[in-house]
């Protein structure tokens, strides 16, 4: 109707206005629908979103995508859209054609909210259902399954009818079986039929469809729907029970890496470490200047930062740990007060330190490709950074285990530790040792700072937050035993993980603190304490 | 860097002057008669933040605005025909030293002015001694409100000034007409008295208590994936499921991250964030934020000429064009600007007068409206929705039409409903409005 209307009126103001017949000469559906993005308003974008969706024109997916990511560029004043490719160069939107030229200078990204991409998701999951790759199409059919929009049908039948892959065939299904479960049009046999799919899927969100279902179904519907859903909350409830032991299995590994280091210099040595939060901290701070570093010289290296800051962590906590033990502990053996204000006050220089050179905010640590995003495993969701730490913990562990059992390093740290005088007559030099182990301890709080950084703030506080647990943990564990350590690290994290939902965060953990001082009444040595005449000494 | 040892500079300076006055007082013998001649040619202004500790991230920031505004007051002539000098001094993120350290501003350092504090709990802890020594204090942070000072000046959004109108959006259809909430927030005593607010506003509303969920986890809580799957879960409940977000600083991160992780997109569930500023999301990696929301009464990204010319100046001032800027140093921004014309207006420094000359100062802010102060010593402010970009800066979504007025006393809990401030006509920060009398201000 446009079409013909502004063909009237360019012929009527015929010659003169060239500029309007210009614009009227690409006028269509889909054109008019772009236009829609120049004017700045949300409404308008909306309705330039659904114009392009159905105006079936083949750049409509490429606009689509690039108004999702925000590269759908616009000048208000030229009325002109660009598509950004994600190299940065403009394509015009209306002929697909690279731009070549001077952008407009009023060009700005169409902005869109959350109900616009929730808009676009379903247009692309409708569009892109017939896309060669069979993991586009798998996201398109679950963007169909989550928007459940009755147009988009016939669609879901054709792809269906089409499909060879069996995950994306049953994603399709799954699809169709959730808007015939919402048309209010469909039989209530079509009905049945789709709460059986959408009781196999099984998951949370299955469950949410079920649940969002209007109330007034046939009675035969109610049922099935009903028995699917009971058959759901069950799986989810077994799963739910694995979940826990998951989150609580991944904070243990934590509380495990932040709190070896300690076990060697509280544990080990007995040195009342408060620092020892601030070697972590050091640690993570080396993993950010690595990966600045490799910002800077060469991004392709981004997946191997924390290869790289391994040692270098290692070696950096491990030399101010030396230093530290050189230079201040070892004039304080033996003197536990003493130790405790020293090492606090030097927590407090550490930290300010870094403050001073790194500034307080928080500083961009970010994750490599292969520690970002998440697995479904079953009914619960694993994520890579988690499973990494825990898989890092019990290699740090296991490796820590192995130095003290068969190095020769290992075997003197153990015999100044049991009997510093017998030791020294046999021939170890004890001073070399304590640094040496203190160095250790610290070098190995290093280590977990660069796998802590992928999961918490890298900021100047980073260590406070863990050196209570630290403490916890070790005293829980039973001083001086590194097994002691890492039972007691994973009893109080699936402890915590199964306690918090049903007390809460904050409750949760004042219940495991009150369960820690009980049991630390009846066994004040912990877990595994060590037996044997050294331990009165 | 160069700014601190600048900073420490003028402290020391200004210690040194102090003490070649102390001298002066010593010699005359008449400490009353060394004043007028101190205050002759320099005004003072304090500036009360935390430079070292837990909350140096964010209090750092606006001791370096302070320092910026008054440096550049003083290059347009100073105020009153005199040079205004700061003082900076560090509390530390230490509660009590707040309040010694407020006291020193005052009554060794006389200074005309403080501004500072961020949160709750310092400003608590400062309220006697700006009571007792009858000072100025600028608060610019985003609170609960439920308090009226007569020496606090309220610069930051109250709850009717973010809160409310947050939660408005996200009932709406373009926020999603949301039906199901989750209140998010951080144990302590802002999140619980807003959260107490939403409540009480969402039950209004008409929301059953079924499609409210309440959580707090500790400061700087980490291991948000327990947390995370419980709001996954209740969230797939078939209704559109928001949470509204008073998780504080540092928390933040790991929070988000845990979403991405999950796979829980804005679109899916939307998180509408009271602390999460550009500041915050400077240096983070944003990419699982995008699209999650955040509402505040300033944004970096708000074109307006006035806006354009805070930015530069203040990339110029600190010496690096990738400093960001964000709410609060808007607040304080507001709050010197009318402080100085209050002054301009009083013809003085002294408290009393410049208090009593606050109210009614009208100042253009950041985004373009005329922001003035109220009687009950809150300011008016407009209202904005952002959206999280993949720059860490925000995408405006939605406004309030005009500036909204902050409440001292919020008008959805049953304790304070029936009680305003007026420190005008009634002189009372705590006035019932049903029993007629005044009891007390907090």
């Amino acid at each position: 109707m446009r079409d013909v209307h502004g063909r009237v009126a360019a012929l009527v103001f015929a010659l003169g206005l060239i500029l309007a017949g210009a614009t009227v000469a690409h006028a269509g559906p889909y054109e008019d629908a772009l236009a829609k993005f120049t004017e700045g308003s949300l409404s308008d974008t909306g309705d330039g979103i659904n114009g392009v969706a159905v105006s079936g024109n083949p750049l409509a997916e490429r606009v689509l995508a690039a108004l999702k990511d925000g590269r759908l560029m616009f000048s208000a004043e030229k009325k002109t859209v660009y598509i950004q490719a994600k190299n940065g160069k403009l394509f015009d939107a209306f002929t697909g054609k690279p731009f070549t030229g001077k952008p407009p200078d009023d060009i700005d990204n169409v902005i869109v909210n959350n109900r616009l991409r929730n808009v676009i998701d379903a247009d692309l999951g409708a569009l892109t259902l017939m896309s060669r790759n069979s993991n586009r199409r798998f996201d398109a059919a679950q963007a169909v399954f989550r928007s459940r929009d009755l147009s988009v049908l016939p669609n879901v039948e054709k792809a269906l009818a089409e499909e060879t892959d069996p995950r994306t065939k049953r994603a399709l299904e799954q699809a169709r079986a959730a808007i015939l479960l919402y048309d209010a049009k469909s039989s209530a046999a079509d009905k049945i039929a789709a709460t059986a799919v959408i009781g196999d899927r099984g998951d949370q969100d299955s469950l949410g469809l079920l649940d969002g279902l209007p109330p007034d179904l046939p009675p035969a519907v109610h049922a099935a729907v009903a028995a699917a859903r009971a058959s759901i909350a069950h799986t989810l409830a077994l799963w739910n029970g694995v979940q826990n032991a998951w989150y609580g299995l991944s904070l243990g590994s934590v509380l495990l890496l932040a709190a070896i280091g300690l076990a060697i210099t509280f544990g080990v040595m007995g040195v009342i470490n408060m620092a020892h939060g601030e070697m972590v901290m050091l640690g993570a701070y080396v993993t950010f200047v690595v990966q600045q570093a490799i910002r800077a010289y060469d991004p392709n290296l981004f997946d191997y930062s924390l290869a790289i800051a391994l040692p270098l962590a290692f070696a950096v906590a491990g030399g101010v740990g030396i230093v530290i033990e050189r230079t201040i502990i070892r004039f304080l053996y033996g003197r536990p007060l003493e130790t405790l204000l020293a090492t606090w006050g030097l927590s407090l220089i550490l930290q300010q330190t870094v403050r001073t050179i790194f500034g307080p905010t928080n500083e961009d640590v970010g994750n490599p490709s292969w520690m970002s995003g998440a697995f479904d495993f079953g009914g619960i969701t694993i994520t890579y950074n988690r499973l990494w730490i825990v898989c890092f913990a019990f290699a740090v562990f296991l490796a820590l285990l192995a130095i003290l059992r068969y190095t020769r390093f290992g075997l003197e740290m153990r015999a100044v530790t049991q009997n510093r005088p017998m030791a020294a007559s046999m021939g170890i030099r004890t001073g070399r040792v304590d640094a040496l182990t203190f160095g250790l301890g610290s070098a190995i709080a290093g280590i977990a700072g660069v796998a802590l950084s992928q999961i918490d703030n890298v900021s100047p506080n980073l260590g406070q937050g863990y050196i209570i647990d630290s403490f916890m943990v070790v005293v829980f564990g039973g001083v001086g035993n590194l097994w002691g350590t890492a039972v007691g690290a994973l009893t109080l994290g699936i402890a915590n993980k199964f306690l918090e939902p049903y007390a809460g965060a904050v409750l949760g953990k004042i219940a495991v603190l009150i369960l820690i001082i009980l049991f630390i009444q009846k066994r004040p040595r912990g877990m595994f304490a060590l037996k044997g005449r050294t331990v009165e000494a | 860097m160069q700014k601190s040892i600048e900073a420490a500079a003028k402290r020391l300076r200004g210690s040194r002057w102090l003490t070649a006055a102390g001298l002066a007082v010593a010699l005359t013998l008449g400490f009353m008669a060394a004043r007028p001649a101190r205050a002759d040619d320099t005004i003072k202004v304090g500036i009360l933040h935390s430079l070292s500790g837990t909350m140096a991230i964010s209090e750092t920031t606006l001791k370096d605005v302070m320092l910026m505004l008054i440096k550049e007051q003083n290059e347009k002539g100073g105020l009153l025909g005199k040079k205004l000098v700061p003082v900076v001094v560090d509390p530390a993120s230490n509660w009590p030293l707040f309040a010694e350290k407020a006291r020193e501003l005052i009554s060794k350092d006389h200074v005309a002015v403080v501004f500072g504090c961020w949160t709750s709990v310092s400003r608590k802890s400062v309220l006697p001694v700006f009571k007792e020594l009858d000072n100025i204090l600028f608060y610019p942070v985003q609170f609960e409100g439920e308090e009226s000072e007569r020496n606090v000046f309220y610069t930051g959004a109250a709850p009717n000034q973010q809160a409310i109108p947050a939660v408005d959006y996200l009932m709406s259809k373009d926020g999603g007409s949301v039906k199901r909430w989750v209140l998010e927030g951080t144990d302590y005593v802002y999140p619980r008295t807003t959260n107490k607010i939403l409540l009480a506003y969402l039950k209004q509303k008409g929301v059953a208590d079924a499609d409210i969920m309440v959580n707090y986890t500790p400061f700087g809580f980490s291991d948000w994936q327990t947390e995370v799957s419980k709001i996954k879960a209740f969230g797939s409940a078939g209704k559109k499921t928001a949470v509204v977000s008073t998780i504080n600083g540092d928390a933040n991160v790991p929070f988000y991250k845990e979403l991405g992780n999950q796979g829980i997109k804005a679109t899916d569930i939307p998180v509408m964030a009271f602390s999460v500023g550009e500041e915050e999301l400077a240096g983070l990696d944003t990419k699982p934020l995008v699209g999650h929301l955040a509402a505040w009464n300033y944004f970096e990204s708000i074109k307006t000429p006035a806006n354009r010319k805070f930015i530069a100046e203040w990339h110029n001032f600190i010496g690096n064009a990738k400093r960001v800027t964000n709410d609060p140093m808007e607040a304080h921004y507001i709050g010197f600007n009318m402080w100085v014309k209050a002054v301009e207006k009083a013809g003085t420094t002294d408290p009393d007068k410049v208090i009593a000359a606050l109210p009614g100062i009208k100042v253009p802010n950041l985004t373009g409206g005329i922001s003035t102060m109220l009687p009950n010593h809150y300011i008016t402010k407009p209202v904005y929705i952002g959206e999280i970009r993949p720059d860490g800066q925000f995408d405006v979504v939605w406004k309030t039409k005009g500036l909204v007025p902050g409440d001292a006393w919020s008008k959805y809990l049953p304790g304070s409903k029936n009680y305003i401030a007026d420190w005008v006509k009634l002189k009372c920060g705590h006035y019932g409005t049903v029993t007629k009398k005044c009891s007390g201000s907090s």
